[in-house]
């Protein structure tokens, strides 16, 4: 059996995270451990409590730590993109897409529109995804269990378009540098019309239950509180920061993919608190299926894949006819192409925050550093200062409404 | 003149002898200054009001082994009100990689750091909380480090699928 | 197609003890909470309305170890985590089966490296192994059948 050996950590080690109360045995400490229903994860949390008030909310993350990362740099550009996928597990094309632009940036390789197009709708699509799990779990975490049958059932629409164009309902790998795998099937374009038309509905319905309901205002209005400045500080990023009021949003302030040119708001919100967060992501669902309408509105026959033979394979009809295609088919497929020595940083809007993409190139074809600078990690650093003070019961509403996602934060 | 310019002749002008190279790549500004002054810098960025880099984007360590120095770690200040932002670098020795940390400047650099010294053995001086992050507080190493094996597995396959299976352990109950 | 075919006319049903305690276990069989990675998310999925476990007798999904039977390994399981998922195993009480769900539980998968125990039958016994990245829905619930069929052919003195 491998070694599984337990750590016996004393408190002296952790004295400095807890008060002085603790010592004296006046507050009691609880650990939150790993297996929770409520922590949306493996997050470990170290509590003291005086009663049922937190005094202090230590976080202990790592459980799910799978050297990504350092897993990368072992393989060649296209056979690390495999890995992104499994990163954000709920953000799939979008990690995807983070990594190939930077690819992009890096190797400097233009892609052409109708890959831009269907860029924007698989992100979007997998933005309206990620929200509707936050939704269905903050929902049960807060006892309101419907919440959880009803945004599956959405999304098992989602995940059957993925199928239809990738073949993959989660892990697609869609995106590739230089372009995406390939054309959509002639289903697709009908079924997120459908889409389109069929969710505002649900959208409402939720808003139904939940938006006005006294009981969940009860339970998210003022808690939870995270503070403009603090939130700037912490490195708070996407949803979490627009419900404290800071505009920012990545798509408006370094624009990717086209974004400049669709028409959408960047939702804002004041309260600062879970309420706050959940009236930003509401109200994204909609910016969401806006911006894909208007990309369905501008998709045009063309080529989904870059053309630079140095970065994309050729298409299989061309390896019998032209010698180069076979010798750049044989080199990309067995070495993968070089990138230059230099470093690039690219970051795109998750459903989460700012997801970062730190390339480093050394002139060969495999990655001297690959590094993600993901927003969970950032926006969990705030939350010792939204528990702090309020009842457990209120730390389980903030841990919901940041919408973190272990892979992200360990990757 | 843009805001990035202004940035690095302000700090030429504050810190003489601070800069040590200027990259442009890709569209993108690198400034390598010299790592005792790293702090001092950063307190600038962010209480000059005419720069105004508030917050920190990101903090990622880079190993050049076997080059010399061996360690880097690149910081990303950015100014959200003019929306500019630019990667300030530093380089560190591989005996000893210490460096200031910039936590008192920027609050979010605090795990992003810790994550720093699990991974590569990067040591913050004057950091509140220095402990590993990611991997389980006894191990030895730091995994991100290039001398660090990755632990790779020898796959089985069908021709080496009983000799592997003899060798590796499995739980009994 | 239950019991009822078996009656007869007399109302009399005849079986031995072991298929009747085998019956039972299938037919409510409570698996433990323990989602960690993507595999969760599918193992949502299966739960929710559209791929419905609570068919078998599984909606009751609890988090506490000595109130279920079944723990799907779903995720990948790193080396902070494992002496936490044997602790987990040792709380749960007698009967108990182990599905390991997806790639990474069953062989790492993709991640071969420094980080990830090298599937998770190296720190609990498994029962079925589903593979999948992650496994769709109905091949997790092909998976739950096997265990089934599984748990059928069990003698009364495996437990005992």
């Amino acid at each position: 059996m491998t070694q599984v050996h337990e750590l016996e950590a004393t408190v002296d080690e952790l004295k400095h995270l807890f008060s002085e109360r603790a010592e004296a045995g006046e507050t009691t400490l609880l650990n939150l451990g790993p297996q929770h229903p409520s922590t949306h994860g493996v997050l470990r949390l170290m509590l003291e409590l005086d009663g049922e008030e937190v005094v202090r909310c230590v976080p202990d993350i790592g459980f799910l730590h799978t050297g990504i990362e350092k897993n990368m740099e072992a393989k060649t550009y296209l056979k690390a993109l495999v890995m992104t996928d499994r990163m954000d597990y709920l953000n799939n094309m979008g990690n995807n897409l983070t990594y190939c632009l930077a690819i992009e940036k890096l190797v400097d390789v233009e892609v052409p529109e109708r890959a831009q197009v269907l860029r924007v709708i698989c992100a979007e699509l997998q933005r309206i995804a990620s929200h509707l799990v936050w939704l269905g779990t903050s929902g049960i975490d807060l006892n309101a269990s419907s919440m959880l049958l009803y945004c599956f059932r959405e999304r098992e629409h989602i995940l059957d378009m993925f199928e239809m164009i990738s073949g993959q309902r989660m892990m697609t790998s869609y995106i590739r540098p230089g372009g995406v795998w390939r054309d959509v099937p002639a289903g697709f374009v009908p079924a997120v019309k459908d889409f389109l038309a069929y969710m505002p509905a649900k959208l409402d319905d939720y808003e139904r239950l939940l938006t006005k309901n006294p009981l969940f205002l009860g339970r998210t209005v003022d808690v939870g509180i995270l503070e403009p400045d603090y939130a700037l500080a912490i490195g708070a990023t996407g949803g979490t920061l627009r419900g404290s009021g800071i505009n920012y949003d990545v798509r408006r302030a370094m624009p990717y993919s086209g974004y400049a040119n669709y028409d959408f708001d960047v939702p804002l919100e004041d309260g600062c608190d879970v309420y706050a967060r959940y009236r930003v992501r509401m109200r994204e669902f909609r910016e969401s299926l806006k911006i894909i309408e208007q990309a369905i509105g501008r998709l045009k026959p063309g080529p989904v894949m870059t053309e630079d033979r140095k970065v994309a394979p050729p298409p299989r009809s061309e390896l019998s006819q032209s010698m180069e295609a076979l010798i750049h088919h044989f080199k990309l497929w067995t070495e993968g192409f070089s990138a230059p020595d230099g470093e690039v940083y690219l970051a795109t809007e998750s459903p989460r925050g700012e997801l970062g993409c730190y390339l480093v190139g050394d002139g060969g074809p495999k990655p001297r550093r690959v590094h993600f600078r993901t927003p969970s990690f950032l926006n969990l650093q705030a939350l010792p200062h939204l528990g702090e003070g309020y009842f457990v019961a209120d730390l389980v509403a903030s841990i919901g409404s940041i919408d973190i996602v272990l892979g992200d934060i360990d990757r | 003149m843009s805001h990035i310019e202004k940035t690095i002749a302000t700090i030429q002008s504050a810190f003489p002898g601070a800069i040590q190279e200027v990259i442009e790549f890709r569209g993108e500004t690198t400034v390598v200054i010299a790592s005792d002054l790293l702090v001092d810098v950063c307190r600038r960025l962010r209480d000059d009001a005419e720069l105004d880099y508030n917050v920190l984007a990101d903090l990622a360590a880079v190993d050049y082994w076997p080059a010399e120095p061996r360690f880097a770690i690149s910081y990303l200040p950015y100014a959200m009100q003019r929306n500019a932002r630019f990667r300030l670098k530093v380089f560190l020795p591989g005996k000893t990689p210490n460096a200031e940390t910039v936590s008192t400047v920027w609050p979010s650099a605090n795990w992003q750091e810790r994550e720093a010294y699990d991974m590569m053995g990067i040591k913050f001086n004057g950091h509140p909380d220095m402990r590993r992050i990611l991997m389980p507080a006894d191990w030895e190493g730091h995994p991100h480090r290039k001398d660090y094996p990755l632990g790779y597995e020898e796959v089985q396959f069908s021709f080496n699928i009983e000799e592997i299976d003899k060798r590796k352990k499995y739980a009994k109950s | 197609m239950g019991l009822e075919q078996k009656l007869g006319n007399m109302g009399i049903a005849t079986m031995t003890l072991e298929q009747a305690v085998n019956w039972g276990r299938t037919r409510a069989m409570w698996p433990m909470l323990f989602g960690l990675a993507c595999c969760a998310i599918e193992m949502i999925a299966t739960q929710a309305a559209t791929y419905d476990v609570s068919r078998f007798g599984m909606e009751l999904m609890r988090p506490s170890p000595r109130q279920s039977d079944l723990m799907i390994v779903a995720g990948r399981v790193s080396r902070k985590m494992a002496p936490v998922l044997r602790r987990l195993y040792d709380q749960m009480p007698d009967p108990k089966w182990v599905v390991s769900m997806g790639d990474c539980a069953s062989c790492t998968g993709v991640f071969n490296n420094y980080a990830l125990v090298q599937g998770v039958d190296e720190v609990v016994p498994v029962d079925v192994y589903v593979a999948g990245c992650p496994p769709r829905p109905e091949a997790l619930i092909d998976g739950l059948m096997k265990l089934h069929e599984k748990v059928k052919r069990e003698k009364i003195t495996d437990w005992a």
